[in-house]
């Protein structure tokens, strides 16, 4: 401090100016703008391609603004600038390979859109473009039962941690394992259900049920998660005024603790499905793949968007890059399914957010 | 209301409901606890013949540790590398939302990062294969030219850009958002009146953030890491897709030959694999298992001794 005041002899005009002199507000945008057009002039004479050029832009600005600072304002300021822009630079950097891949899924994907491609299966189909409709049937089956089975386990389990848990050692066991089980890994999933099937019918049973089962295992804790947040966050007075007027728990709970939170567990349950409908590892392990539609969740090898997109990508046959093509249709359908189920979880959050009392 | 009082009136009622619905929430409490030690138990059994496999079952090695081995330094440099790069990146990203960005531009931010986690695995592998990949190749081809004499870089040049990492690239985009949310919240729990003391005797906001912020989120940024790993260890199908594996042990980082990883490994060759074969495959998902529980066990232990009462 008292430096900065020292300083203050310099300027020849006697103000009562206590700070140093500092960058005009519009300094940075100036110093980008410099930046871009130095690196655009340079790419241009070199001939380089726009990643070098935008790479070099940036460096520019991150040397060129803090230069620039710690000559007017002094090395504090200058690396407080410097921290600013290589805050910014990481957005801009993790921002480019979400705009990157949505641009790319959109660009290879949506061309393949059309009726043959929703309606018809892969079955007989060689040497042109099939269909995903066994794939998008089988996403659609095998994502319904895990929800069916995460949802009740989930809800009930998360009523037992907020409403009957306390303190007690074993709700803090549940508790830890539901936060270490969102750690597993997808394919061990898959292999645990394997493993169960496998000892149950026998080696080598591949089937829709067993991927489902796979699928909860990732489900659930996320369920658990977010529907004890929710019911947390139901106010004490109303469980109580129910008690007064002589509910027992288990209505209070059901009548009037879970319609409270119902907006906020509905969109949790919506997350946890946007999550785990893209899942592939387990499916890859546990249902396989095939080329027919097959409505059996009981029997048989069912596709899935997921493995569809990886086995045909991946696949070498006699015309790869109309099975490619396909992934990426595939992969934009996924895409789109994902991104509206989160879009619809956002809106219920907003439209069903828990009634407070008034 | 009134459908309440009127039907909670018969005490014999009340004292039947009440245990039952209990014992049914308690059941699933444990279907959960019995769901976890289930997969252990499942790969055990399983997985025990494939841990004594001949060599045949195990790709040619003799033993399955020999088999093992390998697999291990991939998943691990694999998410290193990723960690490497996602760590910085998402500190940085947690900064901006929590302390630099004004309040509506780290809405978006954080809405976007939420995207970038909702983006299926098998899409990042397909992005990963059929364009990072291929659009890295200039930039190794590069690295190799003028920084070879750093082992990581040493050739041959990989000519489709399916390395480990390109793959620890594509796992650091994966788990950044993992990381970044729950560093997030532990920044934005630093103690304000701190904050504010810091920029009352003149700090600048880096000042602030390097003295007030920093110190306090330490521990919440090394757990977020560790579940970060975690995540990067057992992640599949992007590895699975975007490494071209030969299931070398090797620190060249772009050349042609890669290490392979346990997830992609099983995810590559399970629909092939039969008899004791499998076992091994299983053998090997129970090492993953155990690998990622400890990792993931040591993150939430450091979050609960940090935040008590609070979780990420």
């Amino acid at each position: 401090m008292t430096q900065l005041l020292l300083d203050r002899s310099a300027p020849p005009v006697p103000t009562l100016d206590l700070q140093r002199p500092r960058l005009p507000r519009w300094a940075p945008v100036v110093v980008l703008g410099v930046s871009v057009a130095g690196a655009g002039l340079l790419g241009l004479l070199l001939g380089w391609s726009l990643a070098p050029m935008v790479i070099v832009a940036v460096l520019a600005f991150i040397v060129l603004l803090p230069a620039w600072s710690s000559v007017i304002e002094g090395g504090r300021a200058a690396r407080n600038r410097l921290a600013t822009a290589l805050v910014w630079s990481a957005v801009g950097v993790a921002l480019a390979p979400l705009v990157s891949l949505l641009w790319k899924v959109v660009q290879y994907g949506l061309p393949q859109i059309n009726g043959r491609f929703l309606t018809w299966s892969m079955r007989n189909v060689i040497g042109e473009p099939g269909g995903i409709f066994h794939a998008i049937i089988g996403t659609l089956l095998i994502t319904a039962l895990a929800t069916a089975i995460s949802v009740p386990v989930g809800l009930l389990a998360a009523i037992h941690l907020v409403e009957y848990g306390g303190t007690s050692r074993v709700t803090a066991l549940v508790r830890f394992l539901v936060d270490v089980m969102t750690g597993i890994p997808s394919i061990v999933a898959g292999l645990f259900a394997y493993a169960l099937f496998a000892l149950i019918i026998g080696p080598g049973t591949q089937l829709a049920l067993g991927g489902a089962v796979a699928l909860s295992l990732l489900m659930v804790p996320i369920v658990v998660r977010s529907t004890e947040e929710m019911l947390k966050l139901v106010p004490q007075e109303l469980r109580e005024a129910a008690y007064a007027l002589g509910a027992p728990r288990w209505r209070t709970i059901v009548r009037v603790v879970l319609p409270t939170a119902s907006g906020g567990i509905i969109t949790g349950v919506t997350l946890a499905i946007a999550r785990i409908i893209g899942e592939t590892a387990p499916l890859l392990i546990v249902c396989g793949a095939t080329d027919s539609t097959n409505f059996d969740v009981l029997k048989g090898q069912m596709a899935s968007l997921s493995v569809f997109i990886y086995s045909s990508y991946t696949q070498t046959g006699t015309h790869p890059e109309i099975l490619q093509g396909m992934a990426w249709g595939a992969a934009f359908v996924l895409i789109v399914v994902v991104m509206a189920l989160n879009l619809t979880a956002r809106l219920l959050g907003r439209f069903l957010s828990p009634r407070r009392p008034r | 209301m009134n459908s309440l009082v009127r039907t909670s009136g018969s005490p014999r009622k009340r004292s039947l409901g009440d245990p039952a619905f209990a014992g049914l929430t308690r059941s699933a409490a444990l279907a959960i606890l019995v769901a976890l030690a289930g997969v252990a138990v499942f790969l055990t059994i399983e997985g025990i013949p494939g841990f004594t496999a001949p060599a045949d079952a195990l790709a040619g090695h003799t033993t399955f540790l020999g088999y093992v081995w390998p697999l291990v330094f991939g998943t691990v440099l694999a998410a290193v590398l990723a960690l490497v790069i996602a760590v910085p990146l998402s500190v940085a990203l947690a900064l901006a939302v929590s302390h630099v960005a004004p309040p509506r531009v780290a809405t978006g931010i954080a809405y976007v990062v939420d995207l970038l986690a909702a983006v299926p695995s098998v899409v990042y592998g397909l992005w990963g294969i059929g364009f990072l990949g291929p659009q890295l190749v200039p930039l190794y081809r590069w690295l190799n030219a003028h920084a070879a004499w750093i082992p990581f870089f040493a050739g041959p040049v990989s000519t489709t850009g399916r390395t480990i990492l390109t793959a620890g690239l594509v796992l650091a985009v994966m788990v950044m958002p993992i990381i970044t949310a729950i560093t997030r919240e532990v920044f934005a729990r630093s103690p304000r009146l701190t904050e504010e003391a810091a920029l009352a005797l003149g700090a600048t906001r880096w000042e602030m953030i390097r003295m007030v912020v920093l110190p306090h989120g330490r521990s919440g940024v090394v757990s977020a890491a560790m579940l970060g790993l975690g995540r990067a260890l057992g992640e599949t199908m992007a590895v699975a897709m975007v490494l071209s594996a030969s299931g070398v042990v090797t620190f060249h980082l772009i050349s042609s030959t890669n290490p392979s990883t346990i997830a992609a490994n099983i995810a590559l060759t399970f629909a092939d694999a039969t008899g004791l074969q499998v076992n091994a495959l299983i053998a090997t998902g129970l090492v993953l298992f155990v690998l990622t529980l400890l990792v993931n066990m040591a993150a939430r232990a450091i979050v609960v001794r940090s935040a008590p009462g609070g979780r990420p």
